[in-house]
């Protein structure tokens, strides 16, 4: 994509005789959202320091605006919400994001507005050494939104927020994308990622084993389609002896089949007439897709 | 300096009188130099110098121990806590650049010392003027202490920024900020002290001595506040080994040595991987 807000072109990274990254190539484009997947150790935060410019690739270029990763434009464009982020315990919620506003070059007054958006005006005046690590979290997303940045990068934003929290957090992430930026999400949260981004990108020992939308790499994984048969009365039996697939218990029936035969897989389920109770058709979901290609059978 | 720097100063600041680190820090001194300067208070008779003086004389001493540990104990967590903490990375992922980071570190820890600094000799020395008698000379000594302590606290405060850059981890950078004040302010003295005896009097005593003394940045302090003042001097009697010097070594030992911490702490923090 020309008009890509991030970028890394084939980038390269090792530590000592560590590799981290090899040959990771790409590309965000304004207001999009990219979930960004992978086991421990995959890669996924230094690919993110990478971006900031916190540390420099051994191969390959990285540009955040159209600037190099590490210039002032590029830091300037970028935010970024470390894991499980920390702040100094002495310090109020408030005296803490003066402090970024005034690194980000914002007026300190815009401090209490934000932090009013992720839900903390009452505790801003509180040490932050009194928080929960839900609160601390919304305080790393509050920083995020100073300055409206053009890429914003989220390592497991998520991460120990309630569920009412976690929808919150989604809500801004959305926000923020429609205000132009793009996301970057490192995380581990599948089943929240799959309506949440536009894109999925998955690092597999550092390298990039798969990056486009949830269902083109369903698409191209192939995996099969569950068919889940319910027999009226007890007769999973007949409907495994007719139709094949594996037995669940005495009442369904569970039969896998390619995407591509799935239609008329339905045809021979629907054919056995009152035999079928009920019928559910179960997608590959992103648990399944992440395995597939984090696990070594992609590309 | 940038507004960058100085909002980090700001926070610094803050923290160190959260932490009641700028109290302790006065009080800790203020009280020392109140005792060193009474219980010291023996020689003004026999030696026909003011009590300011004898007090100041004191005070050099506490200083030379009191003033790197404190300096250290503000530094020593300045990049290992932040990097523990996981907020190095998000303040480097700002336009701040490392440089101001320490910068902004330095102004507010080297602020809280100098309020300690001269909040306690101040005190002390006021104490010691209203009991004893003061001249124009004493509080010059004293004006001298008080200056060439924040000098040797900026170099401490730098070493313990290195450190800190170096060590890794917190306890790392606690650990080995206790060896730098052993090994530069109790170890060096003893084995110099150890080397002229040893050498009773001959090449190491008269040619080598004075400038090792001077290589080093507590020792340096000392000699150069004790030799300034020929009352100082009077009363506590080591005055040849700064006599073999020529004029102003000392002094710029107490001028280079923060430069040249500093110096190598910039060096230090810029090869971290936040």
């Amino acid at each position: 994509m020309a008009d890509s807000v991030l970028r890394l072109d084939a980038v390269g990274k090792a530590y000592g005789s560590r590799r981290v990254l090899q040959e990771v190539s790409l590309a965000v484009a304004p207001g999009e959202r990219v979930a960004l997947l992978g086991h421990n150790g995959a890669g996924k935060t230094t690919l993110m320091k990478l971006a900031l410019g916190l540390v420099r690739a051994d191969a390959g270029t990285v540009s955040v605006g159209g600037a190099a990763a590490g210039s002032p434009a590029a830091r300037a464009a970028a935010a970024y919400l470390p894991e499980a982020p920390a702040f100094h315990p002495a310090l109020t919620g408030r005296e803490q994001l003066g402090l970024f506003a005034s690194l980000a070059g914002v007026p300190r007054a815009s401090a209490p507005a934000l932090l009013g958006r992720v839900g903390l005006a009452g505790a801003a005046d509180r040490r932050i050494g009194t928080w929960s690590k839900g609160m601390r979290q919304r305080l790393g997303l509050a920083q995020v939104l100073l300055g409206r940045p053009a890429v914003a990068l989220l390592d497991e934003p998520t991460s120990g927020l309630d569920p009412v929290s976690r929808r919150e957090l989604y809500a801004i992430i959305d926000e923020l994308a429609g205000e132009g930026a793009a996301v970057l999400i490192a995380s581990h949260a599948l089943t929240e990622l799959e309506a949440r981004t536009d894109r999925i990108a998955i690092l597999r020992e550092g390298r990039m084993a798969a990056c486009d939308r949830l269902g083109r790499l369903r698409e191209a994984a192939g995996l099969p389609v569950r068919l889940r048969v319910t027999a009226a009365g007890e007769r999973a039996s007949d409907i495994q002896a007719r139709l094949g697939g594996e037995r669940l218990n005495g009442a369904s029936v569970e039969i896998l089949c390619p995407p591509s035969e799935k239609m008329a897989r339905l045809a021979d389920v629907a054919a056995l007439g009152a035999l079928v109770a009920d019928l559910d058709v179960v997608q590959p979901d992103l648990d399944d897709i992440y395995r597939h290609y984090s696990e070594g059978a992609g590309p | 300096m940038t507004a960058r720097a100085l909002a980090v100063a700001l926070a610094e600041f803050r923290i160190a009188r959260r932490n009641r680190w700028a109290l302790t820090a006065a009080l800790l001194m203020l009280l020392f130099a109140l005792a060193l300067t009474f219980a010291g208070s023996a020689p003004t008779g026999t030696l026909g110098v003011d009590l300011l003086t004898v007090s100041v004389a004191s005070m050099t001493t506490l200083a030379v121990y009191l003033t790197p540990l404190l300096a250290l104990l503000l530094s020593f967590d300045a990049v290992s806590g932040e990097k523990e903490r996981g907020s190095l990375a998000l303040l480097l992922s700002y336009r701040l650049t490392r440089g101001e980071l320490l910068a902004g570190k330095l102004i507010a820890h080297l602020a809280v010392l100098a309020v300690a600094m001269a909040a306690g000799f101040g005190a002390a020395g006021l104490a010691a003027a209203a009991a004893g008698g003061a001249g124009p000379e004493s509080v010059l000594a004293l004006a001298r202490l008080i200056g060439s302590s924040i000098l040797l606290g900026a170099t401490f405060l730098a070493i313990g920024y290195a450190v800190s850059a170096l060590a890794g981890s917190m306890a790392g950078s606690a650990g080995a900020a206790v060896g730098v004040w052993l090994v530069l302010v109790v170890l060096y003295d003893l084995g110099l002290l150890g080397a002229v005896v040893a050498d009773d009097g001959g090449f190491f005593t008269q040619e080598l001595f004075p400038w090792l003394l001077t290589l080093n940045p507590a020792d340096a302090f000392r000699l150069w506040n004790v030799a300034a003042s020929g009352q100082m001097a009077l009363a506590t009697g080591m005055t040849s080994a700064a006599d073999a010097l020529p004029g102003g070594a000392l002094l710029a030992s107490l001028f280079l040595w923060p430069v040249a911490a500093l110096g190598l702490a910039r060096l230090a923090i810029s090869r971290i991987d936040p």
